[in-house]
C-alpha cells in the first residue's frame, strides 16, 4: 500500500469488492428484516392483500400481544432458558475448570491415562438411543436437570482450558509452595484470577450453547412448563399455534399464523442480537486458541 | 516429577509394592484427585455407560423392560445389522447422508475462503469490521431460528421469495415440500449459517503472511489478483489442507438438527440421513435394538473416518490435530 499509486483496474476491484461484499452482508441481514416485517401484518391487511406482502402498510402489533400479553407461556420459556444459561454455565464452568486444573498438573501420576479417556469420548460416541436409555435410568427425564447435566463437561472446552493451565508458568507455584501456601489457596488465589481470561471466554461458549441448545430438552421433556424457549419457538414454528391452556379466552381477531411464526422468531433472537457485538471479539479470541494444538 | 518417577519405578517389582506406591501417590496428590474425581466421574456415566449401552445393538430389548433385560436377554449376533444392510432404507439413507454433507463440503469449504480473500483485500478498515461482524452473526443463532428464518423466507404464505415469484409473474413453489429444491435449501442454509465463522482461521493466517511478500511482488508489478493467487493462497495453504481433511472426518455428520428440523415425508427420498433415520426408528417407532445398531454402524465409520483423517493431516503437516 505505501508509495505506488493504485492502478485503475485496482481501484474498479476494490469498488467491485466493495459491492460484493456489501450485497453479501445484505443476505445475511435481508431473512432477519423480512421476518420482521411478516411478523407486524395484521390480519386484516393479510385477507386484503393476499398473502404476498413485502411491506405491511400499517404495522401490526397483534402477533406480540398474543405471545405476550395472553398467556404465560413465553416468559416461562425465557424462565427456563435464563435457569439453565446461567445455572449451567456456571456449574459449567465450576466442574470443566475442575478437572482442566488438575490434569494441567505435571506430576500426577495417571495423566495421560485420564487425559486418554477423556479423548476417547471425543472420537466415539455410544448414539441416541443408549443416551436416552440412561437418562430414562437416571430419573431425569422430564426436570430441568437434564437441560444441565449431561452436557456438564465439553471435551473441547476442557482441553482449551486444560492448555490455558499448561501456559502458567510452574515458577508461580514454586514460590507459593515456599511462601507456605497449601494447593487450595494456590489454586483460589493466584491461579484463578490469572485465569479470568480464559474462563469467561469459554464460559461464553456454554452460555450460548445453552441459549441455543432445543434436541436434549425436545426429547427429554413433556411439560409444557419446562420447554426452554427455543422448543416453544419450534412447536410454534410447526404447528403455527401457541398451546397454552391460559389462552383460551377468546380473540376476536387474531393474527394470521405466518405473522405469529414471524414474531416468536424475533421475541427469541432479539436478546442474542443485543448481546451479540459485545461477546462476538471473545468468540473469536477463543476459537483462534482451540485450534492451535497445545 | 520426583513423585512420578518413583511410581513408574516401583510399579514393576510387584503387586503389593505397587499397590503401596499408588496409594502414597494418591495421598501426596490427594487435592488434585479430588478436584479431577467428579469430572471424571461425569465422563465416565454420561459417556461410557452409554458406550457399553451399544451392546444393546446385539440383542432384543425393548423399551418397557427394565435394567436387568440389558444383561439377561440373549445375543442375536447381527440380526440388526443385516436386517438394516439389506433394506431399502440402507442405499438411502447413505446416499442422502453422503450427497447432503458431499454438497455442503463443495460449496460451503471453498465459500469461506472466497470470502476471506475478498475481507482481506478490503482497506477500509470500518467497513472490514462491519462486513466480518455481520458474517459471524449467524453463528450465533440457534438452529431452530435458522431453520425458522428458512421456513418464513421460503414459505407460499407471505414469504420473501414467493413474494417476489408471484410479483415477477410466477407460481409459487411449495420449496420444502420439494424433492427437487429440498437438498439446495439445506447446501444454501448452511452456507448462509456457516461462512463467515468459517472464514476467520483463513483471515489469521493470512494476517501472519510476511508483508515484505506483498511487497516484493508489487516492485515486480504483480497486480491484487496475482499476489492473492501467488502469495496470500499459498501462504494460507497448510491452514487449507488441514480443514480439508478435518471436514472429510465429518463427512457422516449431514446435519441432523437442521434435517430434523425442516424434513417432512414428502421430501424422505432425498432429505432423510442415517441420524434422522435412527431418530425416527429409536423414538418414535420404540425399535430400540435396531436404531442402536444403525447408529452404531455410523459411529464406527465416522471413527474410522476421523483416525484416517488425522493420520493424513500428520503426513501432510508433521502435525495432527492431536
Amino acid at each position: 500500500m505505501s508509495g505506488l499509486k493504485p492502478s485503475a483496474g485496482e481501484r474498479a476491484f476494490d469498488a467491485l469488492n466493495i459491492v460484493v461484499l456489501t450485497l453479501l452482508s445484505l443476505a445475511f441481514l435481508i431473512p432477519f428484516l423480512s421476518v420482521l416485517s411478516t411478523s407486524l401484518i395484521s390480519a386484516e391487511e393479510a385477507m386484503r392483500r393476499g398473502a404476498f406482502i413485502l411491506v405491511p402498510e400499517r404495522i401490526d402489533f397483534g402477533a406480540y400481544d398474543m405471545l405476550l400479553n395472553r398467556g404465560k407461556i413465553i416468559y416461562n420459556a425465557y424462565k427456563v432458558t435464563l435457569f439453565r444459561v446461567v445455572v449451567g454455565t456456571l456449574l459449567n464452568l465450576l466442574f470443566t475448570s475442575m478437572l482442566a486444573y488438575g490434569l494441567a498438573r505435571r506430576t500426577l501420576p495417571g495423566r495421560n491415562a485420564l487425559v486418554l479417556i477423556i479423548f476417547l469420548t471425543m472420537i466415539f460416541h455410544g448414539g441416541l438411543i443408549p443416551n436416552y436409555m440412561l437418562i430414562d435410568k437416571l430419573g431425569l427425564k422430564d426436570t430441568l436437570w437434564v437441560l444441565i447435566l449431561p452436557g456438564l463437561i465439553s471435551a473441547w472446552n476442557l482441553f482449551i482450558m486444560r492448555n490455558f493451565f499448561l501456559t502458567l508458568p510452574e515458577e508461580l507455584e514454586e514460590s507459593a509452595v515456599i511462601d507456605g501456601a497449601n494447593p487450595a489457596v494456590i489454586l483460589w488465589k493466584i491461579v484463578m484470577p490469572l485465569s479470568m481470561p480464559a474462563i469467561a471466554t469459554i464460559g461464553l461458549f456454554y452460555a450460548v450453547h445453552h441459549w441455543n441448545d432445543w434436541f436434549g430438552a425436545s426429547i427429554y421433556i413433556n411439560s409444557q412448563n419446562k420447554l426452554p424457549i427455543q422448543v416453544i419457538m419450534r412447536n410454534i414454528l410447526l404447528t403455527g399455534i401457541v398451546h397454552d391452556e391460559t389462552q383460551v379466552q377468546y380473540i376476536r381477531d387474531p393474527p394470521p399464523a405466518s405473522s405469529l411464526k414471524s414474531a416468536i422468531i424475533i421475541i427469541s433472537t432479539l436478546p442474542i442480537l443485543f448481546v451479540y457485538p459485545f461477546i462476538q471479539r471473545y468468540f473469536v479470541k477463543g476459537m483462534l486458541v482451540g485450534s492451535i494444538k497445545g | 516429577m520426583a513423585a512420578s518417577k518413583s511410581f513408574r519405578s516401583a510399579a514393576a517389582p510387584g503387586l503389593r509394592a505397587s499397590r503401596r506406591t499408588l496409594w502414597t501417590a494418591v495421598k501426596l496428590h490427594k487435592f488434585y484427585y479430588l478436584l479431577i474425581l467428579p469430572g471424571m466421574l461425569y465422563f465416565v456415566v454420561f459417556d461410557y455407560i452409554p458406550m457399553f449401552g451399544v451392546m444393546i445393538a446385539f440383542k432384543d430389548i425393548s423399551p418397557f423392560a427394565g435394567v436387568d433385560a440389558i444383561f439377561r436377554e440373549e445375543w442375536v449376533g447381527l440380526k440388526h445389522f443385516e436386517r438394516f444392510w439389506n433394506s431399502y432404507y440402507f442405499w438411502n439413507v447413505m446416499t442422502n447422508t453422503l450427497a447432503i454433507s458431499g454438497y455442503k463440503l463443495l460449496f460451503g469449504f471453498p465459500a469461506s475462503i472466497v470470502l476471506a480473500l475478498l475481507i482481506n483485500e478490503l482497506r477500509n478498515l470500518v467497513f472490514k469490521r462491519v462486513v466480518q461482524t455481520i458474517s459471524y452473526l449467524p453463528h450465533f443463532i440457534s438452529n431452530v431460528v435458522v431453520a425458522g428464518l428458512a421456513m418464513m423466507v421460503l414459505s407460499t404464505d407471505g414469504g420473501l421469495i414467493n413474494s417476489l415469484i408471484v410479483r415477477f409473474g410466477g407460481e409459487p413453489i411449495h420449496f420444502l415440500g420439494s424433492p427437487e429444491h429440498f437438498r439446495s435449501i439445506l447446501v444454501i442454509s448452511h452456507v448462509w449459517q456457516t461462512v463467515g465463522w468459517g472464514s476467520i482461521l483463513y483471515l489469521a493466517a493470512m494476517s501472519g503472511i510476511d508483508p515484505g511478500l506483498y511487497e516484493a511482488a508489487k516492485i515486480d508489478g504483480a497486480g491484487r489478483f496475482r499476489q492473492a493467487w501467488h502469495i496470500t493462497l499459498p501462504g494460507i495453504s497448510p491452514v487449507i489442507a488441514i480443514m480439508l481433511v478435518l471436514s472429510i472426518g465429518g463427512l457422516l455428520n449431514a446435519g441432523f438438527e437442521q434435517v430434523l428440523l425442516l424434513y417432512s415425508p414428502a421430501v424422505y427420498e432425498v432429505a432423510d440421513i442415517i441420524d434422522t433415520y435412527v431418530y425416527r426408528e429409536g423414538l418414535t417407532s420404540l425399535n430400540y435394538s435396531f436404531a442402536t445398531a444403525v447408529g452404531l454402524f455410523k459411529n464406527v465409520l465416522a471413527m474410522l473416518l476421523i483416525l484416517g483423517a488425522n493420520y493424513a493431516a500428520k503426513r501432510m503437516n508433521q502435525t495432527g490435530i492431536w
